[in-house]
């Protein structure tokens, strides 16, 4: 038996991981009151995004987007946020760590400082004030070792935390989202997709994303091993250089925090062909956050953090 | 053709606690270049750490806090590994009896088992109780590692003893293929390569055995069409298509199917994957079907086409508890099968599966991790295949209804072993 779509192609493990990640989305839609997507802007959620589109065509999506917002974005990301969301005309929540700042509920770290763990207060705060139940995001196991343990639904209880050691059985496909009030679950239909996949199919349904993906050139100073933009949220210290490079960035999280790679990559199968023989973890060679210990993101997860 | 191709294989490892299983995937991912150096410099950074030599390979995998500090497995570890020839997912399962049901988690979706055990142990009661659930979850192929041949002077005789016992009970649990090999995960042997420690072994490395592994994939199935509903989609024009994943057999427009359990019999008039219409969409493809009979369908309700699966609130079926508390006759939970969840009142207990001798004896309750057999009674009618026919229509899950969490893993009817 062939397959026939009507734009024939052979099927191969992307038809998989798509096929499966539209699944676990219409199940947690069914099984959840209120879902929202956690949009990032960045190409995880960009995939999400695209899914989720296809997963409930010809209807518009039975949810909202939610950005985090630290208000130290990248203005290539913000536009592109602002396009994707009217594109698919969906609602636009934005929960602002500016507003939970000014509100008292977590200290200012400075216009410098990192507000990425900032992120947990304001996004838990929102999941509350609106009674999402489900909240989807774009996190693949191949990204960190404590991911690597996670369920594609993943329990938090009502302080929105995680706990690694009684993670509930999750057995065939039958994910299971019921959560008592003020719990609630994080879908993750991308669990088994590696950089590659996610680049791959990026380019096969030829999605549109933020600029800042591509080669370009930008002002960069050399800081805890990483390449930082130079800009509102990052300036030079003493004896740090300022230097103009031909930079991409390979995932998009706070300006401050976030490292740029060297790369003259400005296609998307130029990217491809990078990614397939990176010798360096997507989140080795550009997060800050994640190397203060070997258990860095699970410890951040425990608190709540996406 | 399936979605479902054979590119691209699911493991899931199997075996008891300190036989190796991490450093053996460990292995596997450092020994084919799966690891970026910065995960392999935290690797080698905390095997200094905690003074245990210069690489501990079972770091690649063991990532939770706590299983850093106790030295074991806790929860599955999915990692992704590509060769030129496959794609793998591999989920590197905890060996301890308390996590059986992390264990069970890793091996339902499956194609292939690798079990690893020590050759100075044999096989270990946990052992061949993780072997007997993915005999019941349906894994049909296995691949054995007999490791640590280091540390026995790379003896056939040591081996061989290990290999016999294996395909006893493999041959028992009626697996299709069960191919065994020596191994030493802490130096190589036979894991990538094949060794020149091992002359009197001729067979293919563990690499080579995954890459050609004829292994069926999980969704293989025995059993006509199934299509059950997860979600209504409105159409523009004012009709409705029903969404959800086909399996069983591919679907096409013009087919005569049957929905259940209301009984209808209609064609499919309409068939679209992601707003894209389509001819006719495989097995694995998470479609959209539109039905030709004016009909009151929903979530829960299945598509099907000949041979149709029987619709009953009655069946014996095969469970793992998981649950804390025992599980007894009388007690009332919720289950959930395809898209549909129910009440459902355990009406008797039928058996309770000895793990050493495979037979099975009479029980008044069921123990955390013991499989049993049980007579199940459900509020509302369900549409069901038996396991070994279907996969998707063949299981369920039991759960708290206080606290929601998922106590058993359940399979309509038993396996041919029992
Ligand atoms: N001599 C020897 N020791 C091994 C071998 N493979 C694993 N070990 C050791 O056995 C212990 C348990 O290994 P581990 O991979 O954590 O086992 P797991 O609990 O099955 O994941 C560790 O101390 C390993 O270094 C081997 O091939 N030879």
């Amino acid at each position: 038996m062939e397959l026939s779509l009507q734009t024939p192609r052979a099927t191969d493990h992307l038809d998989v991981l798509e096929s499966h990640a539209l699944f676990i989305m219409r199940e947690v839609v069914a099984e959840c009151e209120r879902p929202v997507l956690l949009f990032s802007g960045g190409k995880d959620s960009a995939v999400l995004l695209h899914l989720a589109v296809k997963a409930f065509a010809p209807q518009r999506l039975p949810f909202a987007v939610m950005h985090v917002d630290t208000g130290q974005n990248f203005p290539e990301v913000l536009a592109f946020r602002d396009r994707a969301v009217a594109r698919v005309g969906a609602k636009l929540v934005v929960a602002s760590v500016q507003a939970s700042i000014d509100q008292g509920r977590v200290r200012d770290p400075g216009p410098m400082g990192s507000r990425n763990r900032l992120q947990s207060v304001t996004l838990l705060d929102a999941i509350t004030t609106h009674g999402f139940d489900a909240a989807f995001g774009g996190a693949r196991r191949d990204e960190d070792k404590a991911r690597a343990k996670e369920r594609v639904l993943s329990f938090r209880n009502a302080f929105g935390q995680w706990d690694p050691r009684a993670q509930r059985p999750e057995l065939w496909q039958l994910y299971q989202g019921k959560v008592n009030p003020g719990e609630h679950v994080r879908a993750f239909p991308l669990s088994d997709w590696t950089e590659l996949d996610v680049w791959q199919y990026i380019a096969r349904e030829e999605m549109d994303l933020p600029s800042i993906y591509f080669a370009h050139e930008r002002e960069v100073l050399a800081r805890d091993g990483m390449w930082l933009a130079v800009g509102e949220f990052v300036e030079p210290r003493p004896g740090e250089n300022v230097e103009t490079k031909t930079v991409r960035f390979r995932t998009v999280g706070d300006a401050n925090c976030t490292g740029a790679v060297l790369s003259g990559a400005t296609t998307l199968e130029a990217i491809i062909d990078e990614v397939a023989v990176a010798n360096v973890s997507e989140r080795g060679a550009t997060r800050a956050d994640d190397k203060f210990s070997e258990t860095a993101m699970e410890d951040r997860k425990r608190e709540g953090y996406f | 053709m399936d979605l479902l191709t054979k590119d691209l294989l699911r493991l899931a490892t199997v075996g008891s606690v300190d036989d190796g299983k991490s450093t053996l995937i460990g292995r596997l991912l450092v020994d084919t270049r799966q690891l970026f150096d910065d995960q392999l410099d935290a690797v080698v950074a905390a095997s200094e750490k905690r003074g245990v030599g210069d690489l501990d390979l079972s770091f690649v995998t063991d990532g939770l806090r706590a299983e850093r500090e106790q030295g074991i497995t806790i929860d599955v570890a999915y990692r992704y590994a590509t060769t030129p020839t496959r794609k793998f997912i591999i989920a590197d399962c905890p060996g301890h009896v308390t996590y059986t049901r992390n264990m069970a988690t890793g091996a339902s979706s499956a194609d292939l088992a690798l079990v690893v055990l020590d050759v100075a142990t044999g096989l270990k009661e946990q052992t061949r109780r993780h072997l007997c659930i993915a005999a019941l979850l349906g894994v049909r192929a296995v691949i054995v590692a007999v490791n640590k041949m280091d540390a026995v002077g790379w003896s056939e005789v040591a081996y061989r003893g290990v290999v016999d016992e294996v395909d006893t009970l493999a041959r028992e649990l009626g697996f299709a293929s069960a191919t065994s090999i020596p191994v030493s995960a802490l130096l190589g042997d036979n894991v990538v390569e094949t060794s020149s420690n091992t002359p009197w072994y001729e067979g293919p490395s563990v690499l080579e055995a995954l890459e050609t592994s004829e292994a069926e994939t999980w969704t293989t199935a025995a059993s006509g069409a199934r299509l059950p509903i997860q979600w209504v989609l409105r159409q523009p024009g004012g009709g409705r298509t029903y969404a959800g994943m086909i399996n069983g057999e591919p679907l096409e427009i013009g087919a005569t199917v049957v929905l259940l359990p209301q009984g209808v019999e209609t064609t499919i008039n309409a068939l679209n994957f992601g707003g894209e219409s389509l001819t006719s969409a495989p097995v694995g493809l998470a479609a959209d079907v539109g039905l030709a009979a004016e009909t009151d369908a929903g979530r829960g309700d299945l598509i099907a086409t000949a041979p149709l699966p029987r619709v009953t609130n009655d069946f014996t079926a095969t469970l793992c508890w998981f649950g804390d508390r025992p599980l007894e006759t009388g007690q009332r939970l919720r289950l959930k099968h395809t898209t549909k969840s129910t009440p459902v009142r355990v009406e008797a207990l039928t058996g309770l599966v000895d793990i050493e001798t495979l037979r099975v004896r009479e029980c008044a309750a069921l123990d955390t991790n013991d499989i049993g057999l049980a007579r199940l009674v459900t509020a509302d009618p369900l549409v069901v295949d038996d396991y070994h026919v279907n996969r998707v229509t063949g299981s369920f899950v039991l759960i708290d209804d206080v606290t929601n969490a998922t106590v058993a893993a359940g399979m309509v009817g038993h396996a041919s072993f029992l």
